[in-house]
């Protein structure tokens, strides 16, 4: 595979992020995958399966909508890629319908995953219980108190979810003791990872997964403007599957200014943040060498984020190449920037976005908008989630 | 003649490798332990490095290396309290931690730090065998260190082959496909080792991952050159007031009186 923006080298390299470091108990899981992932997603039925589902089930292709009000906030063209309105309320679907049925091809009847908010492991309980596959998804204990909602959903579509009670106790240690199941299950069981991260060739499956959303862009925007390439995509980034999949199809195109909005926390001085690219160094957490927030020490720093989905102390290896090459503009927003641009979205669009979106949108108050721009933002999820956070603000 | 070919070449068989976490139960607990190991038996020590996010262990070394961090550990640390370990010990010791630490310490740097401090060899179960053969690998012989690669029950036979030519010291024969601490099938483990000896490698083979008493030391070490404690050790340190009495009592468990 030739290395580019979008496509990692045969050893899973965006230049110098990537690879797959993992312990000898892993590497016969990992390789199965890389030896076949390719294969497999490039065979005409696995396509024709999994294109059916995301039409039938998850409500592809999603719209492309034009933010009228916002565009004339901001005297630019602003469009919407509605991923709310995919089934289960956010972007994660379009990776687990992809590796379920690829799991399926390999051959594994159990299925692990991490997840943070909840958002993956749902999307991961919904597809299991869609095959009759069984599911466990590991969360974080602090994490299973304050996204209540989600851990009941997980258990209502079967799914086992089982607290992970090291270190903070939250999406970091979730994906380690996942890691640890499946050390501890090599055959059977197949680990749909949520996010761009992880080792190789999980990264580029991933990116692959949720580049449906890109190439629905594409051809929308032909339809509805006449021409297929934006001037900027916009998407927030925590490990950065959304935002992989919004930029895919666009990150060899130079027109096109790529802008990630990382969450700023209480601020990027504050100690108290998750903005990778602003505060981390190159280092290697779950399997793969990327920009990581970290000690002098090299032990890992617990991020903070009003949104649990950025709540992350690294990025995927592809948007680590893109910040450090410079292909891509990466901005951040705090969680008060976050809460004011969700209350702002959901009264001028009519949209309540997930906390996670509202970083986007609040990173538009940060470039200087011509009439001539044309801006597609990532609307990754819908923020029924985020209703008791939003709540308290209307309280107070 | 390095330490670690010193040990093999005058003890083949029932090799005590005994894994301890630096910086536990106390920051200074380290030298003590090192020097009770060797006085009551064991034969090589693999010194583990606390790390916030150690994938390949269990909870008993997962906790212990939270506590280990808690009490003030880190490489810088440790180097300093190794600095007089070769003044009086004379035990074959390995560090064991993973690639993030000793990537942000500098590897280079610290392959050198290790190797001036009388350390004989290094097991990082997340370094990539390409990227050793690529580039790490070069830098560990230059400071004369081992380098040990782990094996597991699904590495295949080829593969097991390219991972012993590319170790020295010893191979690390992970006893089972499973986090450290974890109970033992010793009817499946017994036919692996036997694989493992048939195939006649270069390296000598400690058995580790689920050894934790006289029995499974002995299973383990039936067909291979001995085995690894690890678990069962930090366990019986977590309440021990004298380190030094704890490692006798826990030792002469394990191999009877020295």
């Amino acid at each position: 595979m030739q290395q580019t923006f979008t496509n990692p080298n045969e050893h899973g390299y965006y230049g110098d992020f990537g690879g797959a470091f993992i312990p000898e108990m892993l590497f016969a899981n990992v390789a199965q995958l890389k030896s076949q992932y390719l294969q497999i997603m490039d065979d005409e039925d696995f396509k024709n399966e999994v294109n059916d589902l995301l039409h039938h089930y998850v409500g592809r292709p999603t719209p492309l909508f034009l933010a009228k009000r916002l565009s004339e906030q901001y005297g630019t063209t602003i469009y919407l890629k509605r991923e709310d309105l995919c089934h289960t309320g956010a972007h994660k679907i379009n990776n687990t319908i992809g590796q379920i049925i690829l799991a399926q091809k390999l051959g594994k009847t159990r299925i692990i995953a991490e997840t943070g908010a909840g958002q993956h492991g749902v999307a991961t309980a919904t597809v299991c219980a869609l095959k009759g596959m069984e599911c466990i998804v590991y969360m974080g204990e602090k994490d299973i108190e304050r996204q209540a909602p989600n851990v009941a959903r997980m258990r209502m579509l079967g799914a086992t979810v089982v607290p992970a009670t090291s270190g903070s106790k939250t999406l970091k240690d979730a994906t380690n003791e996942a890691i640890r199941d499946w050390i501890n299950n090599p055959t059977n069981t197949h680990y749909i990872i949520g996010s761009v991260v992880g080792p190789h060739p999980y990264p580029d499956m991933v990116a692959r997964f949720q580049s449906v959303i890109s190439a629905e862009i594409r051809k929308q925007l032909l339809a509805q403007t006449g021409t297929e390439l934006p001037t900027h995509v916009i998407a927030c980034v925590g490990g950065g599957s959304n935002a992989a999949g919004a930029f895919y199809h666009f990150l060899e195109e130079p027109s096109v200014q790529i802008v990630a909005v990382e969450a700023a926390g209480h601020g990027v001085q504050t100690n108290m943040s998750a903005a990778t690219t602003q505060l981390g160094t190159p280092g290697i957490l779950h399997g793969s060498k990327s920009l990581l927030m970290q000690t002098p020490d090299g032990q890992v720093i617990e991020p903070h984020s009003i949104s649990a989905g950025l709540d992350y102390p690294g990025i995927g290896p592809m948007h680590a190449n893109l910040y450090s090459s410079g292909r891509g503009l990466f901005l951040s927003a705090t969680d008060d920037e976050a809460m004011d641009a969700a209350f702002h979205v959901s009264k001028t669009e009519g949209i309540i976005p997930a906390l996670e979106t509202a970083h986007a949108f609040a990173a538009l108050d940060q470039i200087k908008w011509k009439p001539t721009d044309t801006v597609v933002i990532c609307l990754s999820g819908r923020g029924d989630k985020d209703l008791s956070t939003y709540m308290q603000k209307l309280d107070s | 003649m390095t330490r670690l070919k010193k040990l093999f070449n005058t003890k083949s068989s029932k090799v005590l490798n005994v894994y301890c976490t630096a910086g536990y139960p106390a920051l200074d607990s380290t030298l003590p332990i090192i020097a009770a190991l060797e006085k009551n038996g064991a034969d090589l020590v693999e010194l583990g490095m606390p790390y916030s996010d150690p994938l390949a262990d269990g909870p008993v070394i997962q906790e212990s290396g939270a506590r280990a961090l808690e009490n003030g550990m880190s490489i810088e640390v440790l180097f300093d309290q190794l600095k007089s370990l070769r003044d009086t010990s004379n035990i074959p010791v390995v560090l064991m931690g993973y690639m993030n630490p000793v990537l942000q310490y500098g590897f280079e740097k610290f392959c050198a730090a290790a190797a001036a401090v009388g350390v004989d060899g290094l097991i990082l179960p997340d370094m990539p065998a390409y990227e050793f053969e690529a580039s790490y690998g070069a830098i560990v012989k230059k400071h004369g260190l081992d380098f040990i690669f782990l094996v597991t029950p699904e590495t295949p036979t080829e593969r097991i082959v390219y991972l012993d030519s590319l170790s020295s010291g010893f191979l690390y024969a992970v006893s089972a496909s499973a986090t450290t601490g974890s109970a033992l099938n010793f009817d499946a483990v017994d036919t692996y080792l036997q694989k493992l000896k048939q195939m006649q490698l270069i390296n000598p083979i400690l058995v580790g991952f689920g050894v934790k008493d006289a029995a499974s030391f002995e299973l383990a070490s039936r067909h291979t050159a001995g085995a690894i404690i690890g678990s069962a050790y930090i366990k019986a340190l977590e309440n021990s007031v004298d380190v030094t009495s704890t490692t006798a009592q826990f030792l002469s468990s394990v191999i009877g009186q020295k």
